[in-house]
């Protein structure tokens, strides 16, 4: 079989290459943690009353920021490292792409302009884009990752690599939207995938919500976000099921790192789970237990901590779902249109002095942690949000 | 140009230039302001008084309301390259994408973290922490704008020195990140951007503070913000205008066909003028082929003899090539015509045609041989050596493309001419606002405060008019003399763009109206504490 994938097999590219799409993995472990502004998003009905409402918008509003930064690096290291998805993806997918992007414009000047009076539109309008953002946004990334597992419908020129949507003679050709439509080639699994992601951001966004706000002063919104959270846990669970049911059962894409040739394996997750001495199941069955943990803690009990269990599993979770999409051999873009055009963390990196100068680069990121741990800490240090600090005009409330 | 919608070039563009110009409203805003409330602040700090810490928040307020807006729409551009001009993310992303990470990983971050402490920290941290914040997102969005400012710098000026032409993957490739970063076109671009935000935030300030005055309100509170403003102004209007000089040296020595359509010189002359005023007269290609001189270029001109040779070549006499000569050579200044270009062009294409069809045969020696062709050295100028792959973009236009081959003058002059007019008009502005603010007479000259009054909107247009002339004039090109705009674009079909164009539009409109109602409240109702 003849192989469009130009690889190299230099041991150096490929390690700079498997760095890269661990860089990757980790970014989309972390953005998984940070859509808990998104999930607390899809929180609102819960409150109220104003101050309720208030207490709610001022908790996510001092974080969106990060989701937002996440999102731009988490596209920024794609980028640089991995062009090819950039141009194949993006430039294919389209609609999923511009509706989350779209989703995020949105969120991002709703918290500013919601409870300002002179805000053209009226309050609701705001509430409203924050709700978009916080389900469709989210689903429509969760449907995206699933489509690393279930592939999309696409070729490119072999030579040139100008891209070719839609190509695929037993598909339909909606510029990305087929991926939650097309059940032929599993819109049932990426759409689970959505509901999934959705799930747990919602369930992140409770945990922080009670996390950050006074317990004593906001009983009953409290009291609100943990039944509606227990709701979602019902929805997580059915989601989790069917994602795992696919992941395990699926045929998978497969290729050899030495020719580039890509296949179709049987059970072919379920064998990446298992590689590299389990490693990725250990970390999977661990993230999955100090989710359910922290949920545990917080929802179903009464202490107010579960976010940072559950947190710390969200990004372990993510983590594993990026690895085993690209690591041991698997296109983590693959085609359904043509195999061959697959993209692996081979045949769509950049080059090797750029993934090179960028992983000097990357020796920031730790740095970058540590500060925003820092103003994290300096934000909450003097306890969560209270009536006072919300009636406070001196400490520019939303 | 190969089978491309150019109805969908056109509206990608379109959707491209609206974003970024929406996107630009707010940026320099940021880069400005943020570091006046930090000087404001660092006021504050040092003096304990209380009517500082209002001056610094109510700046900080407009501020704020901008800064989500300006933070928001920059994400679009990121997945704009991927979505809307695919190609040229993977032409380019090797060189491209790798500014914009290191943007988010050592810029954005610092940006938007510190933002969480500056806009709600006031009772959360200590006044030396906030303070620090606040200083560190100004670092951070002004860092920020130095990442994007050398990726477009690269697509202004690609210079071998930091990239290679990679046959085997139709692409360019990074060989050297320092002088990428480097670049002088970059620098200059940097320091002209955030001189001119600076500007930007020095007449608002004084502005605002004038509108204050003329009403006779808050009396205090203005004339103390003007002070810092008129000051901070006038030496970012100064620099904005002496780093723009440098600017134009930058482009007249990289980008020839640019700098011709600015100043609309159809034929290249040595001890070129600068027609500063003037109406410049579209020609056909054929009418241009024909012109012998400049004496049809302009209606009503007013020009300034030798000052473009002077600016552009630093020389009283140096040559400045026209369109002219730049679509059909000049022998004599040895400058290729565009069908030489063409056909080195073409034959670069040919050659990595040629090198796939033997890759799939099996072919090492064919390979070895078109590969040898497509980097053969074609042309040194002036000791730097071009090769044959460097010219392959001008091998995707055809004959007819001629006509096409440099930017429309007119946008280009008039914009170019008029930011310039603008630049002039900021350092009168603060000249005369600083000497009256020296002589303690700035509260009562209502002369002046009218004039800043009057000159609010007048920045955000000549940053509008500074990108036109930027963008407009590297046409056709999206990395000038590489990449033509039309092989950059996303095959795809034309309703898709004009969709997501009229949903940015509709939300820029709405989005835009609730911004300005916002800021304008805030201006109405003053600082608080001070009457
Ligand atoms: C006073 C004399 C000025 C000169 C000589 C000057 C020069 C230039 C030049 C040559 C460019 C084109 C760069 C390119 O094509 O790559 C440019 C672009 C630009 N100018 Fe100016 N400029 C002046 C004033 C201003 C003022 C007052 C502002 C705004 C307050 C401004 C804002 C911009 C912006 C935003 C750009 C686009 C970004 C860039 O290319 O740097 N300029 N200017």
């Amino acid at each position: 079989m003849e192989t469009w994938a130009g690889i190299t097999t230099n041991e150096t590219m490929f390690l700079w290459q498997e760095y890269w799409w661990l860089i990757v993995a980790v970014l989309g472990g972390l953005f998984v943690l940070m859509t808990f502004v998104q999930g607390g998003q899809s929180l609102f009905h819960t409150a109220k009353t104003d101050i309720e409402e208030k207490a709610m918008i001022n908790s996510l509003g001092r974080k969106w920021e990060l989701t937002f930064t996440t999102l731009v690096m988490f596209g920024g290291a794609l980028y640089a490292a991995f062009p090819l998805f950039y141009a194949v993806s993006f430039g294919g997918a389209y609609w999923v792409w511009m509706l989350i992007l779209f989703g995020f414009v949105l969120q991002a000047v709703s918290y500013e302009y919601i409870n300002n009076p002179n805000n053209f539109i009226g309050k609701g309008a705001y509430k409203a884009f924050l709700y978009f953002n916080g389900v469709t946004s989210v689903i429509l990334v969760g449907a995206a990752v699933g489509t690393f597992f279930t592939g999309s419908n696409f070729s490119f020129d072999p030579a040139t690599k100008i891209l070719a949507w839609g190509t695929a003679t037993d598909g339909m050709d909606l510029r990305g939207l087929e991926a939650a439509l097309d059940f032929g080639h599993g819109a049932w699994f990426n759409l689970a995938f959505g509901v999934l992601l959705f799930a747990i951001a919602r369930l992140l966004g409770a945990l922080w919500l009670v996390n950050d706000i006074d317990n004593n002063e906001f009983p009953e919104l409290v009291a609100r976000i943990r039944a509606t959270a227990k709701k979602c846990f019902v929805v997580f669970l059915a989601a989790l099921v069917v994602v795992l049911y696919g992941l395990v059962m699926m045929k998978g894409y497969s290729y050899d790192i030495h020719t580039g040739v890509v296949s179709m394996v049987e059970h072919k997750y379920l064998a990446n789970l298992m590689a590299y001495g389990f490693i990725p199941l250990i970390v999977f069955l661990i993230g999955a237990v100090l989710f359910l943990l922290g949920i545990f803690q917080s929802i179903f009990g009464t202490s107010t901590g579960g976010i940072k269990l559950s947190g710390l599993g969200a990004v372990l979770i993510g983590i594993v779902v990026f690895a085993i999409a690209g690591f041991n051999g698997t296109p983590y873009y693959p085609s359904y249109a043509d195999l061959q055009s697959s993209l692996t963390i081979q045949n769509s990196s950049g080059s090797l002095n750029t993934l090179e100068v960028m992983g000097g680069v990357s020796v920031a990121v730790p740095f970058v942690l540590g500060y925003i741990a820092y103003v994290w800490y300096q934000m909450k240090k003097d306890g969560p949000i209270t009536k006072e600090e919300l009636a406070d005009p001196d400490s520019h409330a939303y | 140009m190969h089978g491309v919608d150019l109805t969908m070039l056109e509206w990608a563009r379109a959707q491209f230039a609206m974003t970024a110009i929406f996107h630009f409203f707010f940026v320099p805003f940021t880069l400005g302001m943020s570091f006046m409330v930090a000087f404001f602040e660092t006021i504050y700090v040092k003096t304990g008084k209380q009517e500082w810490k209002n001056i610094t928040q109510f700046w900080q307020v407009l501020f704020g309301i901008n800064f989500a807006i300006g933070l928001s729409t920059g994400i679009i551009h990121e997945f704009e390259f991927g979505t809307n001009w695919s190609t040229y993310s993977w032409v380019v992303g090797d060189l491209f994408g790798a500014p914009l990470a290191v943007e988010g990983v050592v810029a954005f971050f610092m940006e938007a973290t510190f933002a969480a402490i500056a806009f709600f920290g006031w009772k959360r941290v200590s006044k030396g922490v906030h303070l620090m914040s606040s200083w560190l997102l100004a670092a951070g969005s002004n860092l920020s704008a130095l990442w994007i400012l050398i990726a477009n710098g690269f697509m202004q000026h690609p210079s071998s020195a930091f990239y290679t032409f990679n046959i085997d993957n139709a692409r360019l490739e990074m060989t050297n990140f320092l002088s990428l970063i480097l670049q002088p076109v970059a620098q200059v671009k940097f320091l002209h951007v955030v001189t001119a935000s600076y500007t930007m935030a020095g007449v608002f300030i004084l502005g605002v503070s004038s509108l204050y005055l003329l009403r006779g309100k808050h009396v205090e509170f203005a004339k103390k913000s003007a002070t810092v403003a008129a000051a901070a102004g006038l030496v970012a209007s100064i620099a904005v205008a002496v780093i723009g000089d440098d600017h134009a040296y930058e482009v007249a020595n990289t980008q020839p066909t640019k700098i011709a359509s600015m100043e609309g010189l159809y034929v290249g002359e040595k001890g070129a003028p600068i027609v500063a005023v003037g109406i410049p007269k579209s020609h056909t290609i054929e009418e241009i082929k024909n012109m012998k001189d400049n004496e049809d270029s302009f209606t009503m001109p007013i020009a300034i003899p030798h000052l473009l040779s002077i600016l552009g070549k630093r020389s009283f006499d140096g040559f400045v090539p026209g369109i002219k000569d730049l679509v059909y050579g000049n022998e004599k200044y040895g400058i290729w015509s565009f069908e030489k270009l063409r056909a080195e062009g073409a034959r670069a294409i040919k050659d990595m045609n040629d090198y796939h069809i033997a890759k799939k045969a099996g072919d090492k020696a064919a390979m070895d041989a078109a590969e040898k062709d497509f980097h053969a050295i074609v042309a040194n100028v002036d000791g730097v050596k071009i090769e044959r792959a460097e010219l392959m973009g001008y091998g995707y236009f055809s004959a007819e493309d001629a006509k096409h081959i440099f930017p429309p003058v007119a946008p280009v002059f008039y914009s170019f001419h008029l930011m310039v007019g603008l630049g002039f008009w900021f350092i009168l502005l603060f000249v005369l606002a600083y000497a009256s603010v020296l002589k303690g007479t700035f509260v009562n000259n209502t002369f002046v405060q009218k004039a800043a009054l009057y000159s609010i909107p007048l920045p955000w247009i000549a940053t509008s008019l500074g990108w036109m002339s930027a963008e407009i004039g590297r046409q056709p090109w999206t990395v000038f003399g590489i990449l033509p705009t039309a092989h950059s674009v996303t095959p795809i079909n034309l309703t898709n763009v004009q969709a997501t164009f009229f949903m940015f539009m509709a939300a820029f409109v709405i989005l835009g109206i609730a911004e300005l109602k916002m800021l304008f409240t805030v201006v109405k109702s003053g600082p608080k504490g001070a009457h």
